[in-house]
């Protein structure tokens, strides 16, 4: 016979306002299987859990249902109250009678009728709970991190320092990121690439980092834990040994008009290059696509004889790498909303107004971050791409893409504000008497110092802000006339201008959809990350062992990215200091008596959790095929108990026979 | 789209009206390109700007009447030479889509059921469905001495949601068949600024500035002519010409054609089949 222990709690005035405590406590003593039902004020607070641990060891209590707010709220303090006092931790349930009840029903009786009812349910069902263990999984100590931008350096770093191994896979011939190409950065003005080489040389060298530059990821298997992934190292054609750096073969390679992705394209580089002088590795790469050799299979071939330490390898070929991980951090960072005519997904519809891929002098925040660096192909003069002339006067938009529903993205960028209040302080500090244009929809400059930059943008360097969109943008004897409203004058403006920088929407790097199938991580409908909670597991994904951070999350500054990356890294340096690791033990078991080994669940899983086996007699004597979880990989979802023919598939914790009782308590 | 194709073809008041040399150039050209238009059994007025500023079902209820006769008369394609009819009954069948309640709402009031089964097209979109090779193959007189700029105004290629045959802000198709035709065209600015459309009524004094800013732009930019392919576009540019040039003082004599009849003078028909002769503005 049960002997369930009800603990209702008025969560303060929370659950009492609108439901009647008392009268639930009493109708609740009176359910068949409960052996005693109290009421407390705060349930979770110390003198709560006492009298819950007290309770199962004066009435022996089997089962325990603590009515109160919702489980992922405090479902762990009572489970460990439960165990202090020797119960089964998963032989307790909670009944959200505060986020599903109290909170949402405001007539007396009628919530504490539904109060009743989700009691009863939970009363059904921790009935049919039986005791549980949590299942442990062997734990690789050795961490995996996609994208080597500054949130993935600054993970890589922080679990390196650990003293930890770390793999540092980047698809990018140089790790850096977009970061590595910024000028300046808000709101102090210091110098983006003085931060972040230092750290990337430290990536370089570190002891426990292995690189993986010019590299992808291929496959990933295993889980929490026991990650193995495939990594593809693309030919680079030159021997990252033998190669000392020294720049004979760019030097002498005759193909220069290339252009070049570090600098956006407002720069050229060669076919052997490496992307900027600071570049981590410091070896260059062969673009396959322009080197002559490599295209035809003869001739040209330069830099092979030029080169004295024998690197260069035209017959190099793809290589694949197996890495093992017990925990995998993605940052692959974002890419800018396209603003030359065509665009990737067939509902953004480009901003044909603004001139795209049309006029030269229409460039992109990124394009004229390499306009405005020291390190950039004017040497950090701007001119502009169209005749090389200084520009007299700018015009900034901001929101190019972003908060526009009907170009297909909603959200905000979040940086636009603060880097074009950025761009008009250089531009201002580097043109005298230039003059620098803004059109906003809103100022949103929340962050420390940070609306103090945009002001001192606008009050001491005299950028010109308007509250309005552009209309239009067209070309009259080699000026720009962009056409707009100031919303706040109410008047139509129109500028002559010289240059006009769009700060287009960020979107999540190319291919980060692909690699979040294989790592079964779920992203939004603008294809960012999804994380497993957007306050309380920030950095953590619904695949056990993976986290994200910086940009491929949403579009986020450096700070914050930097912020993030060290939280990822924290979050896997505490799996790593476990023992061993342990995951909850509600997942799906196949019974195998019953299993015809149809594979419905095996093709279902959308975790690949379910594998193919034999059943063998002691003598290894076939029995029978059947399907068999693997524990390490099933999350719970259920799906396999849905699709099962044959009912073989079972939920610990949440058994079938567990919702039907469930169900007929309410019907009754 | 084969030779001997037959469309739909919905008029609007404009071409039976004031536009009627619009009509008899579309008429010539598409025949002679093989599409045969069948004009729709007692069409009603479109709706124009009056309906839909006045009244929402109104607006609705004009452009579905014409809908369902086209689909009661087994009519998939539509032709709408007029931007405003087209643009009004592409709205009204989108709305009805969108809405089921007011599709069954409208049929009843129609007294006729619509299914939304009638695709709307514009002039453009019926030479892109015949083809710039086809088109190409049909020049007999390559307009070798055309430099135009396209005027596509403001209601062509709207509402861009619904029409993707072109790029809403910059668009280019009318250049390709400009160009298919034997002609050059210019880049300007002024492509898909408004013309003041009705206001030429109400407020003439905005027309001629606009049209003063749009011819001005076209001759700016190398231009000889302009192409439109609506009425009343047509009617600020071509007809309040004469005024555009006493008001501002200057002197544009500036053709302005319908994408229609350039190509049906590169097809060899004559002006006056074309209706040219009926424009304003005619120079040489």
């Amino acid at each position: 016979m049960a002997r369930i222990g009800v603990f209702t709690c008025w969560c303060g005035e929370n659950v009492a306002r609108h439901v009647d405590i008392e009268k639930v406590t009493e109708t609740v003593a009176q359910m068949p299987g409960v052996r005693c039902s109290i009421n407390y004020k705060y349930m979770c607070s110390d003198p709560g859990q006492a009298q819950i641990r007290d309770k199962i060891q004066s009435e022996r209590l089997t089962g325990l249902v603590v009515a109160s707010c919702s489980p992922h709220m405090h479902l762990k303090t009572f489970r460990k109250a439960a165990q202090t006092a020797g119960l089964n931790p998963y032989l307790v349930e909670m009944a959200n009678i505060r986020e599903h009840c109290s909170w949402v029903h405001h007539n007396r009786e009628e919530a504490t009728a539904k109060a009743l009812d989700l009691i009863r349910m939970s009363v059904e069902k921790v009935k049919r709970d039986h005791e549980l263990v949590p299942i442990r999984v062997p734990l690789t100590r050795r961490a995996l991190v996609i994208g080597g931008g500054v949130a993935g350096i600054q993970a890589a770093l922080d679990i390196a320092d650990a003293g930890h191994e770390v793999a540092l896979v980047e698809r990018e011939p140089s790790i850096g990121g977009k970061m590595a190409g910024l000028s300046e950065t808000f709101p102090t003005l210091d110098c983006s690439q003085c931060i972040l080489t230092p750290r990337m040389v430290e990536v370089g060298q570190h002891p426990n980092i292995k690189l993986y530059t010019y590299s992808e990821v291929e496959s990933v298997e295993g889980y929490v834990g026991n990650f193995k992934i495939t990594i593809r190292q693309k030919a680079r054609y030159v021997d990252m040994v033998k190669c000392t750096g020294c720049g004979d073969c760019w030097n002498s390679c005759p193909i220069k008009k290339n252009l070049s992705e570090f600098d956006c394209g407002m720069g050229f580089r060669k076919a052997i290059y490496i992307p900027f002088p600071q570049a981590v590795p410091a070896r260059p790469v062969i673009d396959r696509l322009a080197c002559t050799r490599l295209k035809r299979g003869t001739g040209c071939g330069l830099c092979e004889k030029k080169c004295q330490a024998k690197a260069i390898n035209f017959a190099d070929e793809d290589k694949l790498v197996v890495e093992q991980a017990g925990a995998v951090i993605v940052a692959t960072g974002y890419k800018l909303y396209n603003i030359a005519k065509e665009q990737d997904n067939a509902q953004l519809s480009g901003y044909g107004e603004y001139g795209y891929g049309k006029y030269k002098d229409v460039i992109d925040a990124l394009q004229f971050e390499r306009l405005v660096s020291a390190s950039g192909p004017t040497g950090g003069e701007i001119k502009r791409p169209s005749d090389g002339k200084i520009p007299q006067s700018v015009v900034f938009i901001k929101c190019v893409g972003s908060r526009d529903n009907a170009k297909g993205l909603a959200y905000c960028s979040k940086i636009c504000c603060m880097y074009t209040a950025k761009h008009t302080m250089l531009y201002k500090h580097k043109t005298p008497g230039g003059e620098a244009h803004v059109f906003y929809m809103d100022i949103r400059a929340g962050g420390k110092a940070y609306d103090e930059f945009v002001r001192r943008a606008i009050e001491q360097d005299g950028a010109k802000y308007y509250r309005g969109r552009v209309s239009k943008i067209t070309e009259e004897n080699g000026k720009l006339i962009v056409r707009g409203a100031d919303t706040l004058a109410g008047a139509p403006v129109t500028i002559e201008a010289d240059m006009v920088v769009l700060a287009v929407a960020m979107r999540p790097a190319d291919g980060v959809h692909a690699l979040a199938q294989k790592l079964n991580v779920g992203y939004d409908e603008f294809g960012f990350l999804s994380e497993s909670h957007p306050k309380l597991r920030p950095v953590e994904t619904n695949a056990a062992g993976v986290f994200i951070c910086g940009a491929c999350h949403a579009p986020k500054d450096i700070p914050e990215a930097v912020a993030q990356a060290s939280a990822a890294a924290g979050k896997t340096l505490v799996m790593f200091g476990r023992e061993e690791l342990t995951r909850e033990p509600e997942i799906a078991r196949i019974n195998e008596q019953t299993c015809a080994a149809c594979y419905t669940c095996v093709r279902g899983c959308p975790y690949t959790a379910i594998e193919r086996a034999e059943t063998l007699t002691p003598k290894g004597v076939h029995v029978k095929y059947t399907a068999r979880v693997n524990e390490g990989l099933c999350m719970g979802c259920g799906t396999c108990v849905a699709l099962c023919p044959s009912k073989s598939a079972e939920l610990e914790g949440f058994t079938e026979q567990q919702i039907y009782s469930m169900v007929e308590s309410l019907m009754t | 789209m084969t030779s001997a194709a037959s469309i739909g073809y919905y008029p609007g008041c404009a071409l039976h009206g004031s536009s009627n040399d619009y009509e008899a150039s579309v008429r010539a050209c598409l025949g002679a390109l093989g599409v045969e238009l069948c004009e729709l059994n007692d069409w009603i007025c479109c709706g124009a700007t009056a309906a839909h500023s006045l009244n929402h079902n109104l607006a609705v209820a004009l452009p579905a009447r014409n809908l369902a006769i086209a689909e009661r008369d087994g009519v998939r394609e539509l032709l709408a030479p007029c931007p405003m009819c087209s643009m009004e009954l592409i709205r009204g069948n989108r709305a009805m889509a969108r809405d089921e309640k007011l599709r069954r709402k409208m049929s009843e009031i129609v007294e006729l059921n619509i299914k939304g089964e009638t695709k709307v097209l514009n002039l453009i979109q019926v030479f892109q469905g015949i083809g710039m090779d086809a088109i190409k193959a049909a020049v007999k007189y390559p307009l070798t001495e055309i430099s135009a700029a396209c005027y596509y105004g403001c209601l062509l290629t709207r509402p861009p949601e619904d029409l993707r045959f072109d790029d809403c802000e910059h668009p280019s198709s009318m250049e390709t068949i400009i160009e298919a035709l034997g002609g050059k065209t210019v880049e300007w600015n002024y492509k898909t600024e408004c013309c003041g459309a009705g206001m030429t009524l109400a407020n003439t004094d905005t027309v001629l500035e606009l049209s003063h800013k749009i011819l001005s732009n076209a001759r700016a930019h190398g231009a000889n002519c302009v192409v439109a392919a609506c009425p009343m576009c047509h009617v600020n540019l071509d007809m309040k010409q004469g005024d555009v040039e006493r008001r501002y003082g200057v002197r544009h004599g500036m053709m302005i054609y319908y994408l229609s009849d350039l190509t049906g003078l590169a097809l060899g028909i004559d002006a006056h089949t074309l209706g040219i002769d009926r424009h304003f503005v005619v120079t040489k």
